[in-house]
């Protein structure tokens, strides 16, 4: 009983944390609170959905091309409407309420163009559903993919932060935006190559959601409180710490579920999100400052 | 579609002034040439889903199938168009007693169809009492029908209450157990929603009368959307009956985990979404043996000739539990106002004491209310069939165990 | 003298406006007045602070929620104190373990307060009493919501406009610029800045208590429609959060605006309500009044 709890836990928690790693990095280094974060990841699921339908084209091989469309479409966001934001803002603190009241407004914007591109209807395809035995645990394939998606972009992107130069140009902007000039970064350039990143990570785990879940239009709302949830424990632009709580996060509904009661894992899910704001506004996984 | 029928109105206005003016015949014609028939759904939010499902395809269907046979017909022998008033409550009761509120005292319609859904027609109940008007509130499902029937005694609950399917559901069972076909433990899962609550609370008595242990029972919160935790617990608790008391898009995602991990109970039953056309999609073509809620008589002809024509005009089929209500209630509708005209008092008498021929059959309300329902179906040869009540004309002979996944 | 007897003859008109409309005109009126104190109570804790809650729906629903479980046992007027009573308790749990919040933080706790209240509801109702939706048939006229409603609005901009003159107004300002600073003028910040978080908690709270009449069905998923608390949140900026007539001036507006769009685009309409919203935060970021004023400045100037 122990063992399916923690594997089912440990699925569910990488597909969590692949859901937050692209709001966290938007968070962290262009310092934009997307709300409209689960829009974009529903798009590509749409996307995913459409070349599955239209051509056959399985969601795993068109996912690389929806990452990268996703990159640039951040990227063409970041321009047109977040740069002229964070130039008002000057580094203050504006720009945090701006970009929140900015993304609600780019929330309705996509919902309604969803809406009229794919209709309000619930949008399901099949594929890779059967299940693979893990520990004599049955989990299904593509949820497993989907973990196994999470492990590699999430390893990459922290060993591409700690250990390249273009790694720690992010870093830098994320600690230091006022001073990181100082040393000949380019913040916009890098600002938006991190708000375009976490896009296209949204993408990606849009596209992998469309494998396994049900989804219609107006549901982007709920991909986005996930996210918060797992960032906010995480620590806001910590990109380790987003994986930890991710997993954590799954654990913690997997045996809240089988344990106490089914019908308190999103009452669960949100008092730890209140008592981590509360407690360590940090995360749990963030250093005191 | 409002915005072209509303372009079209406008169009319509000097048209016919200049026809007044050449001819010189009566204005009042002219006024009268439609009937106003006004609705408020949700085009977005999250009720717009169920809208889109149910609602929405069979008003603009009906609309189209009654203008394209000259119209509405009156007592007198005559025929008027219909034209169509309509509003988005946005998914929320407040924008919607508004745009009922205009409807009727703005725009002035002769007809108001209800919105999708039991809190929605609830918050409407009272304003369409006050302002005189019928409420053929079809996708509604409440146990208190009876209470609001007597309540509002111009409304009109067409789809039974959370006790009835229940109860249903329970007869399926007990008669399989007594064939020995199934053991007597249940697992059941229930949504913690206003529906799903009516029913697990009408299921649990019923199951314990029958003999039945329940042998998991568990609520879990809208917007949950990983089953696996409490499939897996379902699985281990020895029952050969999975019944869960769910709602879209959680009765797909139930679905989805039972295949993938390979559980195989004898009665896999949902609730809501088994009878949408696209559950046989999501259950990649393996919907065989699933049982939800509703059904429809597939053999009917009245019910295969409104598939068609509902597929050809919507693009897809439509579901097999409230569509076919839905539509049978605009038919009940256009007869009550052929014989009784728009007259909101004698519309109301005639509808509550009429007899009337629709595609679910020949229709006569009961206290205002619709009884002769189908409270389970099963997915039977591609079709979503009734299986229950037994006795009603037309039911299918369940299929228990269900085949393999 | 005028300014002293124009508030009180506009609450007079107001107040008989609706003899003259008919039914939808009435229905205006309450979702213009409800936004319109929605939006001016916000703007009294928000304002000044410059914290952004986005909490309003969950004080909003727990009124309408109350009248709904205390409706049969309880007459209307102690119904309605209930309510307020059980939104000043939570507000003063919630600002306590709070307020030393800031910034984004702070924004985020508010939006998750609502899920958490939502979420809590309904777990106790499922498992405790049974039922999950709940009925009001209060003989509440229209015309009834409409009057408490206005009475409502009226009171709170005339508490505005007291503490903007108070003291608590004083400190709230000097908060809003610096807590720093704030502290170190010996400001009691926790006080202070509670002291104001109640009062709008608390007229947020009878504000969804007496709309909550016109829903006549109350469950979770119907009464704390996040929605809410976005709209209220534009409704202040777009008229400028932190003067007196600021949030009633964007508020009327943008309803009418959003009932127009809804009627005449109701397939386009999330769409336009977005580029409204994001036209709002780009081009009058301060909001109407105060822009409006830099503009008089400057006429006057030249």
């Amino acid at each position: 009983m122990l063992t399916t709890t923690l594997i089912l836990g440990l699925v569910l928690g990488g597909t969590y944390a692949l859901l937050a790693l692209g709001l966290t990095l938007q968070y962290g280094i262009a310092r934009i609170m997307n709300l409209a974060y689960g829009e974009f990841a529903l798009a590509a699921a749409f996307l995913a959905v459409a070349l599955f339908q239209g051509i056959g084209l399985s969601p795993l091989l068109s996912l690389p091309g929806i990452a990268a469309a996703g990159y640039g479409a951040g990227w063409l966001l970041y321009q047109v409407m977040m740069r002229p934001l964070v130039a008002r803002s000057g580094g203050g603190g504006r720009l945090e309420t701006d970009s929140i009241l900015a993304t609600f407004g780019l929330l309705f914007l996509l919902q309604g163009g969803l809406l009229l591109a794919f209709g309000a209807d619930f949008t399901s395809i099949s594929h890779l559903e059967r299940g693979v035995d893990v520990f004599g645990v049955p989990v299904a394939a593509n949820r497993l993919i989907a973990f196994a998606i999470c492990v590699l972009a999430g390893g990459a992107l922290v060993a591409a932060l700690r250990f390249t130069r273009w790694g720690l140009a992010m870093r830098a902007v994320a600690l230091a935006p006022g001073s990181a000039p100082l040393v000949g970064i380019d913040v916009n350039r890098v600002a938006r190559q991190g708000f375009a990143l976490g896009a296209a990570l949204a993408a990606t785990a849009g596209a992998s959601i469309s494998m396994y879940q049900t989804f219609s239009a107006t549901g982007g709302v709920v991909f986005t409180m996930k996210a918060l949830v797992i960032v906010i424990m995480g620590g806001v632009g910590n990109v380790p710490g987003a994986l930890a709580a991710g997993f954590a996060l799954g654990l913690i509904e997997t045996f809240v579920a089988t344990a106490i009661d089914p019908g308190l894992t999103l009452a669960a899910t949100f008092a730890l999100f209140l008592g981590v704001l509360l407690w360590r506004p940090q995360g749990l996984f963030g250093a005191r400052t | 579609m409002t915005a072209i029928s509303r372009r079209a109105a406008l169009r319509a206005v000097p048209v016919g002034m200049a026809a007044c003016l050449v001819l010189g015949t009566g204005a009042a014609a002219a006024d009268d040439a439609t009937v106003k028939i006004g609705y408020a759904v949700a085009r977005t939010g999250p009720n717009a889903t169920g809208a889109g499902i149910t609602t929405i395809p069979n008003y603009e269907l009906w609309v189209d199938t009654v203008n394209k046979a000259g119209g509405l017909k009156m007592p007198d022998g005559s025929q008027r168009m219909i034209e169509v008033v309509e509003y988005d409550n946005r998914s929320s009761n407040e924008d919607l007693v508004r745009a009922i509120e205009r409807l009727a005292s703005q725009d002035k319609v002769d007809l108001i169809l209800p919105p999708w859904g039991t809190g929605a027609n609830l918050a409407i109940a009272p304003l369409m009492a006050r302002f005189g008007y019928p409420q053929l509130a079809v996708t509604a499902v409440t146990d208190k029908a009876p209470d609001f029937a007597a309540r509002w005694e111009r409304s009109f609950w067409m789809l039974g209450g959370g006790h009835d399917y229940a109860a249903g559901l329970v007869d399926v069972l007990s008669q399989a157990r007594d064939a020995g076909t199934i053991n007597g433990k249940i697992a059941v899962v229930s949504v913690a929603d206003g529906f799903g609550i009516d029913l697990i609370t009408g299921a649990r008595p019923a199951f314990e009368e029958a003999g039945f242990e329940l042998a998991y029972d568990k609520t879990y919160p809208l917007g949950t959307s990983d089953f696996a935790a409490i499939m897996s617990e379902a699985q281990a608790s020895g029952a050969d009956s999975f019944v869960a008391f769910s709602y879209p898009p959680g009765s797909f995602g139930m679905t989805k985990t039972a295949q993938s991990m390979g559980y195989n109970p004898k009665v896999f039953y949902i609730s809501v979404g088994g009878a949408f056309p696209i559950y046989p999609g999501v259950a990649d073509g393996k919907a065989e043996g699933v049982m939800a809620i509703g059904g429809v008589d597939a053999d009917s002809p009245a019910i295969m000739d409104y598939f068609a024509r509902h597929e050809a005009f919507a693009g897809k089929a439509p579901d097999s539990w409230a569509s076919a209500i839905t539509y049978a209630s605009l038919e009940m509708l256009a007869q009550a106002v052929e014989r009784a005209g728009l007259d909101h008092a004698a519309l109301a008498g005639e509808l509550s004491t009429g007899s009337f021929d629709t595609v679910i059959g020949e229709v006569k309300l009961e206290d205002n209310q619709l009884r002769d329902l189908w409270w389970v179906g099963q997915w039977q040869g591609g079709a979503f069939r009734a299986v229950n009540p037994a006795g009603k004309e037309g039911a299918s002979v369940p299929m228990i165990p269900k085949p393999d996944w | 003298m005028i300014r002293l007897l124009l508030p009180p003859a506009a609450l007079a008109l107001l107040a008989v406006w609706p003899m003259m409309v008919s039914d939808y005109g009435l229905g205006l009126l309450i979702g213009a007045a409800t936004y319109v104190t929605l939006a001016s109570a916000w703007a009294l804790f928000s304002g000044q602070t410059h914290y952004v809650s986005l909490a309003t729906v969950a004080f909003y629903g727990t009124g309408a929620y109350a009248v709904a479980v205390l409706n049969e046992a309880l007459p209307y007027p102690a119904v309605l104190l209930c309510a307020a009573l059980a939104g000043a308790a939570m507000a003063l749990a919630v600002g306590l373990s709070t307020l030393r919040l800031r910034g984004v933080y702070f924004v985020i706790f508010s939006f998750g307060l609502a899920e958490l209240v939502r979420q809590l509801i309904t777990w106790y109702e499922v498992n405790v009493t049974g039922t999950l939706g709940r009925y009001i048939f209060l003989d509440v006229t229209a015309r009834g919501i409409y009057w408490q409603m206005l009475a409502l609005g009226a009171a709170t901009i005339a508490l505005t406009a007291w503490i903007n003159r108070s003291r608590l107004g004083m400190a709230l300002r000097v908060i809003g610029d610096d807590e720093e600073v704030a502290a170190h003028s010996g400001i009691n910040l926790a006080r202070t800045k509670l002291a104001a978080f109640v009062l709008s908690a608390v007229i947020l709270t009878l504000a969804g208590a007496i709309t909550s009449p016109r829903y006549v069905y109350v469950e979770p998923s119907i009464v704390f429609n996040p929605t809410v608390s976005f709209l209220t949140v534009i409704m202040a900026l777009l008229g400028g959060a932190n003067r007196l007539w600021g949030p009633a001036l964007g508020a009327v507006p943008l309803f009418l605006a959003f009932e127009w769009l809804s009627a005449h685009f109701p397939d386009t309409y999330p769409v336009l309500l977005g580029l409204l919203f994001i036209g709002v935060v780009f081009l009058v970021p301060q909001g109407i009044l105060p822009a409006a004023e830099r503009l008089m400045r400057r006429r006057a100037g030249a």
